[in-house]
């Protein structure tokens, strides 16, 4: 996909600025990829992917900084073209994705666990705020502690308490060689091997189960992955590249459904889930993806798996979208993130309603 | 306020403080209180209210519920080894060490976590689970002292950075005591969590969103082997731009150290690490992983800093050269201290490619202000430690030295980076905020403050200046770097 470079940074701050003025809903909208993540958006369109374009790259600092509308898929063509990449290894869930959508939802892919996720990676923003006001945080060096880190808070806030304009991201070289490991085992002893070859020092860049088989991808120099690869042995997959893609894409055949999908985010080394549907293994056992019909409980049970666990689901695709598709929040965090939105967008007009339905 | 009023307070907070906290953990008497009046930066100064010493996190909220209803600020506090003033404490306010927090909860070998409580030190938690092949991977200078809890609050880094990023890459979970007394869970084991990023918003915050009463740390694998190179340089210059080099090798060094002459000889004189005394400049570049990456990385890295004029590259020949290495490295401020009767630590951050420029400038600043310049610093993140040598005895040198560190600052910022990069805010850079940032950007740090801390009762006063004050600061120019309260108690 072509890059093109337009700052249309004004016209939206105006446009934001007299919405506030009106009180005005807004939603943010890039290519629409990842518009079947959160709750429903409402709210008048405000079309963002004309905004694209590096303002900086220097391969050099392995730091990058593009507008928002920037498609994914040319971003990563030009970091490919100086030996780079975005170390998160972001789904794109579409075409068009724009890395503004990427940041907002926080998507991070297979490497994850490994290397890090996107808020992981990010450096700085500029934003606009519900008032309409440009403010920009963090900045282009990789270490800065001066004010709050509001531009990490920005990623996977959807959008709510404001509309990136750009992100500085710092970027890794890519491995000068990658290879996946094949392997049957059973879901318990899957889960078991992938985090304790994760406790040791392997160069281990992504391990995923599917229910039949173990995938485990090694990355690093060409001895460094020799090495790995004879100590743990197994079988190399083909194609593993394809592999690694369809797995973060959700275009591997688990996805392949029209029931609702679930995705639950837990401590790595929980063991099988006892619940009925089908399941997929990434992120070396922390995500869970679970394939379950529409039934009224199925929130409530997951949820409750989910919490004992130490960690949270979510409604991915599929299911009411108007209803409650993420974690309920406690008490007390539900009050902290009412008054940070409040925060950020006094008059509450920023995709309302997206993460929660009380903000 | 009136005296009288004051002191009437104070009684009757000590008071509703013992009906939950033993005599012991309520500290009021002047020369008791002494020891708590600063931080790591002991160039400012000040007797807190009193100093309690909650033993447990009920007891935590429960300090924190009774000055929320009395309207008492509050200043957290942990090993006090913090370089920018963060934990000052207030002439009204209620000093809470946590050092007696000090447990580790839980170490998890699978999931490859360690629950700890926020007084356990840095260094503690590598050590508790160094049998298994882990380790805590942020290792600040001070890690024998500081604690977690302080490196939560400053989001505080170390030499291995680079590689394995800043503490707030490696925590999972906070539990966080509110300032109105309540206990809030943020983040889990689990790799992310349902709602907005608040550990990013926590980690780093200073003391001023919430008081940290459990942290969850991420462990890393102990590396198959770390090997350390060490090269010399006859001009600073070409060190700083071999620093690109390495990175621009496609090479992530686990930590990328710089020393220049004043502070390779000092070390020297200190340890005998083996340091090349004539050198104008050193970096250190660490190396680690498993064995053969290890070995692929050593020769691309040393031919790629005698491409970029080393004069010698030499590999730590053992284990026991390696640690005296980093010992040179890691007591280089201590070192610095012996050769001068005060020094002063400054912490910006630049982009790598300007480091060159910035250390030539610096050293000019140097000359102008005629106080000397060392430098020892983490190349590889481009944040930068100036030492400032002054002597504190000698009329008007404390003032000339905060005045060159002000100016290497806002230099740093000018370049387009930042006047903190690990240090912290605190009380001592809040003037040089107004340099990097807005008034409108400042209007909504306070905003992301109240959010948490509607009555401003948490550590108030440090690292967000009010933009009021910055148009001050602006309007008067360097002359007033320092609240002149601040000044008056130094």
């Amino acid at each position: 996909m072509e890059m093109k470079s337009t700052d249309i940074s004004l016209q939206l701050e105006q446009v934001i600025a007299e919405a506030a003025e009106v009180e005005q809903s807004l939603q943010f909208t890039g290519s629409g990829s990842k518009r079947f993540i959160g709750r429903q958006p409402i709210g008048k369109p405000l079309d963002v992917t004309a905004h694209q374009g590096v303002i900086n790259y220097e391969p050099r600092e392995l730091v990058i900084t593009v507008r928002s509308g920037t498609p994914l898929s040319a971003l990563e063509s030009l970091l490919a073209s100086e030996g780079q990449m975005l170390p998160f290894e972001p789904p794109h869930y579409g075409p068009a994705a724009t890395l503004g959508g990427t940041i907002a939802c926080g998507m991070s892919g297979p490497r994850r666990p490994y290397v890090g996720s996107a808020r992981d990676f990010v450096l700085g923003t500029t934003l606009i705020n519900g008032l309409g006001r440009r403010l920009r945080f963090g900045g282009e060096v990789m270490k800065n502690v001066a004010g709050y880190d509001v531009s990490r808070l920005m990623v996977g806030a959807m959008g709510t308490l404001g509309l990136l304009l750009d992100v500085s991201m710092k970027v890794l070289p890519l491995p000068e060689r990658e290879c996946t490991l094949v392997q049957e085992l059973t879901e318990a002893k899957a889960i078991t091997r992938m985090n304790q070859l994760a406790g040791l020092a392997l160069p281990l860049s992504a391990a995923s189960y599917d229910g039949l088989k173990l995938y485990l991808r090694l990355s690093g120099s060409e001895q460094g992955v020799a090495a790995a690869r004879s100590e743990l042995g197994g079988e190399t997959l083909e194609e593993d590249a394809l592999f690694w893609q369809k797995i973060r894409e959700q275009q591997y055949s688990f996805f392949k459904t029209d029931k609702p999908l679930w995705r639950l985010s837990i401590a790595a080394g929980t063991p099988p889930l006892d619940l009925p549907g089908k399941q997929l293994i990434d992120w070396g056992g922390a995500l869970r993806w679970i394939v379950m019909d529409e039934v009224d409980e199925a929130a409530a049970t997951l949820q409750q798996v989910a919490k004992a666990n130490s960690g949270h689901a979510q409604l991915f695709r599929g299911g009411d979208r108007a209803g409650r598709v993420a974690q309920p929040l406690s008490d007390g965090l539900m009050l902290i993130h009412k008054q940070l939105k409040q925060a950020f967008d006094p008059k509450g007009i920023l995709n309302l309603g997206r993460l929660y339905q009380e903000f | 306020m009136s005296d009288q009023s004051k002191v009437l307070d104070r009684s009757a907070l000590i008071k509703e403080l013992s009906t939950f906290l033993r005599e012991t953990q309520i500290i009021h008497e002047q020369e008791a209180l002494r020891p708590y009046e600063c931080d790591g930066l002991s160039a400012y100064r000040q007797m807190p209210l009193l100093v309690v010493l909650p033993a447990n996190s009920e007891q935590v909220q429960q300090v924190m519920q009774c000055c929320h209803q009395r309207d008492v600020p509050v200043v957290a506090r942990g090993a006090a080894t913090g370089l920018s003033g963060g934990a000052l404490p207030l002439a009204n306010g209620v000093l809470m060490s946590l050092a007696k927090l000090n447990r580790i909860l839980e170490i998890d070998p699978l999931n490859r976590t360690a629950r700890v409580q926020p007084g356990v030190r840095n260094l503690a938690i590598s050590q508790a689970v160094e049998a298994q092949g882990f380790y805590y991977a942020p290792d600040p200078s001070s890690q024998i002292a500081c604690t977690i809890g302080g490196n939560v609050a400053e989001n505080s880094g170390g030499v291995h950075c680079l590689k394995y990023g800043l503490t707030v890459h490696n925590v999972l979970e906070l539990k966080v005591v509110m300032a109105s007394g309540e206990l809030v869970t943020i983040g889990g084991a689990a790799l992310d969590a349902p709602g907005y990023d608040l550990l990013a918003l926590m980690i780093g915050s200073e003391g001023m969103l919430g008081i940290v009463v459990e942290v969850l740390v991420k462990l890393l694998p102990t590396p198959q082997r770390a090997q350390v190179l060490l090269a010399a340089f006859d001009d600073v210059s070409k060190a700083a731009n071999a620093v690109g080099d390495v990175i621009a090798a496609g090479v992530i060094p686990a930590g990328l150290e710089m020393m220049d002459g004043l502070a390779i000889r000092a070390a020297e004189d200190f340890v005998h690490a083996g340091y090349p005394v004539d050198a104008e400049a050193m970096l250190l570049c660490e190396l680690d992983g498993a064995n053969d990456e290890v070995s692929a990385q050593l020769a691309k890295v040393r031919q790629q800093l005698l491409d970029s004029g080393a004069t010698e590259v030499r590999t730590a020949k053992d284990e026991a050269e390696r640690a005296l290495f980093w010992k040179g490295r890691k007591s280089a401020f201590p070192a610095v201290g012996r050769i001068s009767p005060d020094y002063y630590c400054m912490d910006g951050t630049v982009p790598r490619k300007r480091l060159a420029e910035v250390l030539l400038e610096t050293a000019r600043l140097s000359e102008h202000f005629q106080l000397p310049v060392a430098n020892v610093f983490h190349a590889g993140d481009g944040n930068l430690h100036p030492l400032i040598l002054y002597d504190a005895n000698k009329p008007g040198e404390l003032k000339r030295a905060e005045d060159l560190g002000a100016a290497i600052l806002e230099l740093c910022v000018k370049v387009g980076g930042t006047i903190t990069g690990e240090h912290g805010v605190g009380h001592e850079k809040i003037h040089q905020m107004c340099v990097q940032f807005t008034a409108g950007e400042l209007t909504q740090f306070h905003a992301v403050k109240r959010a948490f801390d509607p009555k401003g009762l948490l550590n108030p006063g440090k690292a967000i200046p009010q933009p009021k004050r910055c148009s001050e600061y602006k309007a008067l120019g360097s002359e007033t770097l320092t609240a002149p309260s601040a000044r008056g108690s130094m």
